[in-house]
């Protein structure tokens, strides 16, 4: 089974990286792009058949590594299945 | 009195062992030695050293794998009990990441790998790397990193400052705080600060590097200096 986490930083917290993209969107000429944030996906192929199994596991991993509690967020999906790779 | 004990701790990675090493030993005569991040016996340090360099790559965020390392489980209980700990570039990003002090690191806000010298002012006396040097003080040092954008919400921050634990910031050379003398965006001009005890304690800027005569600085040494007299107060 395939779980997706998402990480982003969170909203009150600068995002040097956004910023840059947004900045560089707006020169090529895509005003209507208000704001960039960069985050990271990270593609878990996880053992079991539970659903609700791997999606708690992939939220503590998540928790204690993938993302720093201190200034990101994260949220954690089953893949659709059948979803490219 | 017996030499000072000095350990660094050597993560996959790390590029600034030697140096610490050499450091401690050119300044306060140290019995200094490398503990690997597998180990847990830290040897009975009187100073544990985690060292600059991009430990596991830097992969996922600076520091934040090192973390994990047995060593690191040594270094939380050493802190814990007080023990003096100094965490230089990427070790002030792994003690961030280790909990062991506050916030955490961001991408440099100009996106650059900035290697260059900068300014530190002194901020408090109450670390064992500060004691002997005056608040205002300024000092110069080299710095080498792209994620040295230390940042922590607001709440934590406040805290901090009434509990006194921004230890240095970075200054021009007149001592003043200005836009142009942060080289990474930093929160508050923030270059290093403690843990509530004080024992604990990181910065970006590297004092190894700047330890001896011979690199044409010798500002560095201060901090190592500084260690030795907070030690021997403690001893006696």
């Amino acid at each position: 089974m395939t779980v997706l986490v998402r990480v982003f930083l969170k909203s009150g917290v600068l995002d040097p990286q956004g910023k840059a993209i947004n900045d560089a969107l707006h020169r090529l000429g895509y005003a209507n792009v208000v704001d960039v944030r960069a985050g990271k996906i990270f593609r878990l192929e996880m053992e079991g058949a539970e659903p609700a199994a791997a999606l708690a596991s992939a939220r503590k991993l998540a928790d204690q590594l993938l993302a720093n509690p201190v200034i990101e967020d994260f949220e954690v999906e089953l893949a659709p299945a059948g979803a490219a790779r | 009195m017996s030499a000072p004990r000095v350990t660094v701790v050597l993560f996959p990675g790390s590029n600034c062992d030697e140096d610490a090493l050499i450091a401690a030993r050119s300044t306060i005569g140290a019995d200094a030695r490398l503990v690997r991040h597998t180990e847990t016996d830290l040897l009975n340090p009187d100073l544990v050293i985690l060292p600059g360099g991009f430990s596991y790559g830097d992969y996922l965020r600076s520091g934040a794998m090192a973390r994990f390392s047995p060593a690191m489980d040594s270094v939380a209980a050493f802190a814990a009990r007080g023990g003096a700990v100094l965490g230089i570039c990427n070790g002030f990003q792994i003690l961030c990441e280790a909990g062991l002090l506050p916030g955490a690191m961001l991408r440099n806000a100009g996106l650059r790998f900035v290697c260059r010298d900068v300014f530190l002012g002194v901020e408090t006396k109450r670390t064992p790397f500060t004691l002997v040097l005056d608040k205002g003080e300024v000092l110069r040092m080299p710095i080498a990193h792209g994620d040295g954008n230390w940042t922590a919400d607001p709440g934590t921050f406040r805290q901090m400052v009434e509990r006194d634990q921004v230890v240095f910031r970075y200054v021009d050379a007149k001592g003043e705080r200005t836009p142009d003398a942060n080289p990474n965006g930093s929160l508050e001009d923030v270059a290093g600060i403690c843990n509530v005890a004080g024992n604990v304690v990181g910065l970006m800027p590297h004092p190894e590097r700047c330890s001896e005569e011979l690199l044409g600085n010798t500002d560095g040494a201060k901090l190592f200096r500084s260690f030795a007299t907070a030690l021997l107060a403690h001893r006696t």
